[in-house]
C-alpha cells in the first residue's frame, strides 16, 4: 500500500484511540484517506465506524491519539475545518415541528462563514438537488425516513465543501434514493469533493469507491485502493458438469486442487487460482474439452470485496466483539 | 473543543434561535397559561365580593379600585411557581432538547461553535424570560382595564401618581422579575449540559426553584437566604414606593449575575469536553 504525503490527505488518523469505560470502541486506527477519493469507510455494526468519524468532527474527544482533516489538527482547530466540511453523522435529525427549509436555514445560519444573503437561494439549490424542492414548506414529522435522510444530504450541500463524510448514507432509502445517492456521489466526486462514506453495504462500496478500509473490533484491518484490497483474495474456477470424475481429473493434471460438491441438483467442480497454479482460462476449457468432459458452464469467479470482508471481520453473526 | 471563529458573535444563528422559539407550539401554550393567570384572577375578584385586605396574594385588595393592580397581583401569584416551571422549560431544554433529537451533533458540525451556542441558548432563554414577564404584565394590564376602573396608583408609601407616571414603573417591574429569573435560567442551561433527557434538566431545574423558596422559608436557615437565587423574586414591591427604592434591584440584579457566573462557568466547563454521543 502507498502512503502519499501528508498534504495530499483529506483525512489522517494517527493511533486513533476511544476508550468509553474500560471497552476500547476505536483501537490505534491509522487511516490515510488521499484527497479527491472516494473513500469507503466498512466494517459491521459496531466495528468503531461512528466513534471514529465522531471524533473527526470534533464531537468527541479522542482518548489518544491524533486526527488531521485537510491538513488542519482537529479538535484544535474545528473552527477551520468544519466549514469545509458537510457531513451527514449517524441518520438526519432535524426539529420535527420546523420545515425541511427552515430546518436548514437554522443549520446554515450556524456557519459563521454562511451568507445571510444568500440563505435562501442557497436552502432552495440544495433542496432541488436531492429532490425535495416539493417537500421544502412540509414540517419535518411529516417527512418519510428516506426524505428526512435525502434533506440530511441536502445539508452537506448547502455550501461548497471539500470533504464530504457520510455515514450511512443509503440508509432507508429506496433502490432509486440510492441510486440517486450513488450519483451525487460520482458527482461531487467528479467536481474534485473528497467523499468518506461509511457503509455495510459491499456493493455499494463497490460501485462508488476508489478506495476502502475495513474496521473490526475498533481495529482498522486493512485499506488501500479497491484493487489493492481484492487482489488479497482467491480466485477460482468454477464449473458444472455431469462429469464429476473425468472434470477433476483434468483440473488435477493442470496442477489445481479440485472438489466436486452438489448444489441445487448440478454437479459443480470448484478449485482455488492462486498465483503459482493459476492456467489460463482456454487452457483448462481447451483441456476439459480434449478429455470428452460435458462442460454445462465455466465461470472464473475473481475475489470479491464480499470475500475479502468476510475473511476480514468474520463470518454471520459471529462478529469479532 | 472548539471555540467559535472570532469574526462573529453568532447574530445569525440567535437570530433563527430566537424564531424556533416562537415557532414552537409549546411556546405559546406556556405564554397562553401565564396570561391566564391574571385573567383569572381579575374575573375571580370581578365576580366575587372584593376580598377583605389582607387575605389572599398582595395587592388582592387593591384590584377591584384600580385594574392595573391586576398585573401586579399576576406577577406576585406567577412568581413563586407559573414563572420558574415555564422559564426551567426553556432552559432545561436548551442543550439537552436539541441532543435528544440528534439535532446538536449537527449544530456543532454546522459549525455552531460549544461557545457561541452555549451564548446563543442562554440568550434566546432571557428572551423568553422577557416573554414570560411581559405577557403576564400586559395581560393583567388589559384585563384590568376592561373589567375594572382605572386611576390614579396610590403607591405602598401612600403616595398618588398618575396612570402615566406608573406605567414607566409596571415596565420597571417586568425587568425586576426578568432579571430575577436570569440565575435560574443559568441553572437550566447547566442541567441542559448534564443530560441528553430534556425532561430531566426541567424538571430538576423547576424542583430547584421550589426547593429554594422552601429554604428562604425556613427562619432556622437565615444564614442561607442570602445566597438563594428566590431572596429577592418578591422584592419588586419596592418599585412601587416614592421615591422609587432601587436597592433590591440591584441587590437582586447583583445576585443573579453571580449565578449566571457561576453556572454559567460550570456549563461551560461541562460543555465544552462533552462527548456529543446523541
Amino acid at each position: 500500500m502507498t502512503q502519499p504525503a501528508d498534504a495530499e490527505l483529506a483525512i489522517e488518523t494517527r493511533e486513533l484511540t476511544k476508550r468509553f469505560g474500560s471497552q476500547t470502541a476505536v483501537n490505534s486506527v491509522d487511516l490515510a484517506v488521499p484527497l479527491g477519493s472516494v473513500f469507503g469507510f466498512l466494517g459491521p455494526n459496531g466495528s468503531g465506524k461512528t466513534t471514529s468519524i465522531r471524533m473527526m468532527l470534533g464531537l468527541i474527544a479522542p482518548t489518544s491519539g491524533s486526527v488531521r482533516i485537510l491538513g488542519r489538527e482537529s479538535p484544535a482547530d474545528l473552527a477551520g475545518i468544519l466549514p469545509r466540511v458537510g457531513a451527514l453523522v449517524e441518520g438526519p435529525a432535524f426539529a420535527p415541528f420546523l420545515t425541511g427549509s427552515q430546518n436548514l436555514a437554522r443549520l446554515d445560519s450556524a456557519d459563521p462563514l454562511a451568507s445571510t444573503r444568500t440563505r435562501s437561494a442557497r436552502v432552495a439549490a440544495a433542496l432541488d438537488r436531492v429532490g425535495l424542492a416539493h417537500a421544502a414548506g412540509k414540517k419535518v414529522h411529516a417527512y418519510s425516513l428516506g426524505m428526512k435522510q435525502r434533506l440530511g444530504l441536502a445539508n452537506t450541500f448547502l455550501m461548497p465543501r471539500e470533504l464530504l463524510v457520510l455515514d450511512e448514507p443509503t440508509n432507508g432509502l429506496d433502490p432509486q434514493g440510492t441510486r440517486e445517492v450513488r450519483n451525487l456521489v460520482r458527482s461531487l466526486a467528479d467536481e474534485g469533493t473528497t467523499v468518506f462514506v461509511s457503509s455495510h453495504l459491499l456493493a455499494e462500496i463497490e460501485q462508488m469507491c476508489t478506495h476502502a478500509a475495513v474496521m473490526s473490533a475498533g481495529r482498522l484491518v486493512a485499506q488501500g485502493t479497491l484493487d489493492e484490497l481484492r487482489s488479497v483474495g482467491i480466485a477460482r474456477v468454477e464449473l458444472t458438469t455431469p462429469d464429476v470424475g473425468a472434470a477433476c481429473a483434468v483440473l488435477a493434471t493442470l496442477g489445481l486442487l479440485p472438489e466436486a460438491y452438489v448444489a441445487d441438483a448440478a454437479h459443480l467442480v470448484t478449485a482455488p487460482l492462486t498465483g503459482d497454479r493459476r492456467p489460463a482460462a482456454h487452457e483448462m476449457v481447451a483441456a476439459l474439452v480434449a478429455a470428452g468432459v460435458r462442460v454445462d458452464s465455466f465461470v472464473i469467479q475473481e475475489s470479491s470485496l464480499e470475500d475479502r470482508f468476510v475473511a476480514l471481520t468474520g463470518e454471520g453473526f459471529e462478529i469479532v466483539q | 473543543m472548539s471555540a467559535a471563529p472570532p469574526r462573529r458573535l453568532g447574530l445569525a444563528l440567535l437570530g433563527t434561535e430566537i424564531c424556533v422559539l416562537f415557532q414552537r407550539k409549546r411556546t405559546w401554550a406556556m405564554l397562553l397559561a401565564l396570561a391566564a393567570v391574571p385573567v383569572l384572577i381579575a374575573i375571580a375578584v370581578r365576580i366575587s365580593s372584593s376580598p377583605r385586605p389582607g387575605r389572599g396574594p398582595a395587592f388582592l385588595d387593591q384590584v377591584s379600585q384600580n385594574g392595573l393592580f391586576v398585573a401586579v397581583t399576576g406577577l406576585v401569584v406567577a412568581i413563586p411557581l407559573f414563572l420558574p416551571l415555564t422559564v426551567g422549560v426553556v432552559a432545561g431544554d436548551t442543550i439537552a432538547g436539541e441532543a435528544s433529537n440528534g439535532m446538536l451533533r449537527y449544530l456543532l458540525i454546522a459549525p455552531a461553535g460549544r461557545v457561541r451556542l452555549l451564548w446563543v441558548k442562554y440568550v434566546a432563554a432571557a428572551v423568553f424570560c422577557v416573554a414570560a414577564t411581559l405577557t403576564v404584565v400586559i395581560a393583567g394590564l388589559l384585563i384590568g382595564l376592561i373589567l375594572f376602573p382605572v386611576g390614579d396608583v396610590t403607591l405602598l408609601s401612600g403616595d398618588t401618581i398618575t396612570v402615566a407616571e406608573a406605567i414607566p414603573r409596571f415596565l420597571a417591574i417586568a425587568a425586576y422579575v426578568t432579571v430575577s429569573l436570569l440565575g435560574l435560567s443559568a441553572i437550566g442551561l447547566f442541567f441542559s449540559t448534564l443530560t441528553d433527557v430534556p425532561v430531566g434538566a426541567m424538571a430538576a431545574t423547576i424542583v430547584l426553584a421550589v426547593v429554594s423558596q422552601i429554604l428562604g422559608a425556613l427562619p432556622q436557615l437565615d444564614w442561607l437566604h442570602p445566597w438563594l437565587f428566590s431572596t429577592y423574586w418578591l422584592g419588586f414591591t419596592d418599585i412601587l414606593r416614592q421615591p422609587v427604592s432601587w436597592e433590591s434591584f440591584g441587590d437582586n440584579a447583583l445576585l443573579q449575575g453571580g449565578y449566571i457566573l457561576v453556572f454559567g462557568a460550570l456549563a461551560y466547563g461541562r460543555f465544552l469536553t462533552k462527548d456529543i454521543l446523541s
